[in-house]
């Protein structure tokens, strides 16, 4: 896809959520990390749907019921190609990462793992890559693990590599801890867990639609992420599947389209991959998400990285010049998000006094406890940067934080 | 709307109680006590009480980890309470639940809240009447025997 030089005045322009107020003020959104905005084609491949292209798909053989099916597999299309994906069949449409994990966990969790297998995670998963493994483990029997990350927010590789043994049968590890920024050497990870004969799920995030993202490169056998957080629609997101491993696992939930034929006697199931997408899935925002990975290509992965880089060094300069506040989560390999803390002022005050400057940041401990319990802190305030974000919006937090301080001088 | 939380939110009278909390500690005598948890925020703290045999507060303190509203909501509650009877104690949780929601006008209402109605700009701020009635909350179950207060 041809991609235009990259200016973040003419980025802002596509995305009309920048243009609102808060409390009379201009809005500065630096909440990406929880969901992202969405750029003006995403907001009408979702309208045009309902406007003049609404069906089912994979039933009728009426016009819209044929054009919504080719939107719709067109954009399974588009996620094969920003993944680098070997086949469309690969890409299953869930409703966003945590269910993408709850299907692996639930399908390839009940039919292959047994008592005494060991599952690792890490100490900086959220808790939707922790809870559906616990509950694997109380269900079968199996053991979990839990690889731990340094003082700067960073996995420990060796003490990872310690845990893998031959009773290792999967891993499943964030790619970007949401509330630290660390970006993990996940290509090294996987290799490290195949080395022992373990599969790997990769909870992407918050990777995918900010870095170039190559699931063949990486070898990893599941990856999940959510629309949302692409500058897609909510409640839709994807997992990435080895074809071989999907092909082996039992569905995961029972209705229509992921049966090939039903009787009372036998019940044969759909190929790859409708067998995993049961029901009628969430047309428009399927649609949506594909018309959001075409505005990510045009954009360019490399030019999202390299801008965010570039926010993440200004951003972290600013805040490092805050006496006092110190920053949670300081990996040399880093994404744009930044977690922080201030002496005696709770990250909801934060919250509250930069609302009330039109700043929107995330407070509270990101639905990673242990994270939290590492630094022993109950909570941090967090500033996560998208490309459509700018230096002067990073001043402008810098200095309500310095208003924040002043309060509670 | 705009609403200035400088000045209505985070009063002289709050922030004051946020850096000197009274009646900060642990109660080893108590005779009800109960933790409660903010689970979304991670917010938790412990209400110790000692009620006399004639159904009176005759102290009351608490220790935790909250925000600025939760850690001055807990303290001013201490202070309300100590010396209360039990009575009086579940009067002051319904008006003060009647004020962070909203409902009780202190300015129009009939009340006993006396310093507590500083608290009554927060219904415009609904993520954080959870921080101003934590504290009440908690004292309440004790009052009940609850071990485990939680705000979901």
């Amino acid at each position: 896809m041809k991609q235009k030089p990259f200016n973040v005045e003419d980025i802002r322009k596509s995305f009309p959520n920048l243009k609102v107020g808060v409390h009379e003020k201009p809005l500065v959104y630096l909440d990406n990390a929880a969901t992202t905005f969405k750029p003006q084609s995403v907001i009408n491949a979702v309208a045009n749907h309902y406007k003049s292209g609404t069906s089912n798909v994979h039933r009728g053989v009426h016009t819209l019921s044929q054009q919504a099916t080719a939107a719709f597999e067109d954009a399974r299309n588009k996620v094969q190609g920003l993944l680098h994906a070997r086949k469309p069949c690969e890409i299953i449409f869930t409703k966003g990462t945590t269910e993408g994990i709850n299907l692996v966990a639930s399908s390839y969790g009940q039919a292959f793992l047994r008592k005494g297998d060991e599952i690792v995670i890490s100490e900086m998963e959220h808790h939707s890559n922790i809870v559906p493994w616990q509950m694997l483990c109380a269900a079968k029997g199996c053991i979990l693990k839990i690889a731990p990350f340094n003082d700067q927010g960073e996995l420990i590789r060796e003490e990872f590599q310690k845990l893998l043994t031959p009773k290792t049968k999967l891993v499943s590890i964030v790619y970007i801890s949401n509330s630290l920024g660390t970006i993990n050497p996940i290509k090294e990870i996987i290799a490290d867990a195949h080395k022992q004969g373990a599969i790997v799920l990769v909870d992407g995030a918050q990777t995918v639609g900010h870095l170039a993202v190559n699931v063949q490169d990486l070898d990893c056998d599941f990856l999940a992420f959510s629309g949302h957080k692409i500058f897609g629609p909510t409640g839709v997101g994807v997992l990435y599947g080895k074809e071989s491993l999907l092909d082996q696992m039992p569905p995961y939930q029972g209705g229509g389209d992921m049966i090939a034929s039903v009787t009372f006697e036998k019940t044969t199931y759909n190929v790859l991959p409708y067998k995993f997408e049961a029901g009628t899935p969430d047309v428009a925002g399927v649609i949506g998400m594909g018309a959001a990975v075409d505005y990510l290509q045009s954009i360019g992965l490399k030019n999202i990285e390299r801008y965010e880089q570039e926010l993440l060094n200004y951003g972290t300069k600013a805040l490092n010049a805050i006496s006092g506040l110190r920053l949670i989560g300081t990996a040399k390999n880093k994404t744009s998000i930044l977690s922080f803390v201030l002496p005696d002022i709770h990250p909801h005050d934060v919250g509250t006094l930069l609302d009330e400057e039109g700043i929107a940041i995330r407070t509270g401990h990101h639905c990673t406890q242990p994270v939290m319990k590492h630094f022993n802190i109950p909570a941090t305030s967090r500033a996560s940067f998208a490309f459509y974000n700018t230096s002067a919006e990073i001043d402008q937090l810098a200095q309500a934080i310095l208003k924040v301080k002043d309060v509670f001088r | 709307m705009s609403y200035d939380s400088r000045t209505e939110l985070y009063q002289q009278v709050i922030l004051e109680h946020n850096k000197n909390p009274r009646n900060y500690r642990k109660l080893e005598h108590a005779n009800h006590t109960s933790e409660g948890y903010n689970p979304l925020c991670g917010d938790h703290l412990t209400v110790y009480l000692h009620v006399n045999k004639d159904d009176i507060i005759d102290d009351i303190t608490f220790e935790g980890d909250g925000c600025a509203i939760s850690r001055a909501s807990s303290s001013m509650m201490t202070v309300a309470l100590k010396g209360k009877t039990i009575k009086e104690a579940k009067e002051l949780f319904r008006q003060f639940h009647l004020l962070v929601t909203g409902e009780l006008n202190p300015e129009k209402d009939a009340h006993t809240l006396g310093k507590l109605s500083v608290f009554s700009g927060i219904w415009h701020f609904p993520a954080r009447v959870k921080c101003a009635s934590l504290a009440w909350h908690t004292m309440n179950g004790s009052l009940e025997n609850v071990k485990t207060v939680s705000t979901e």
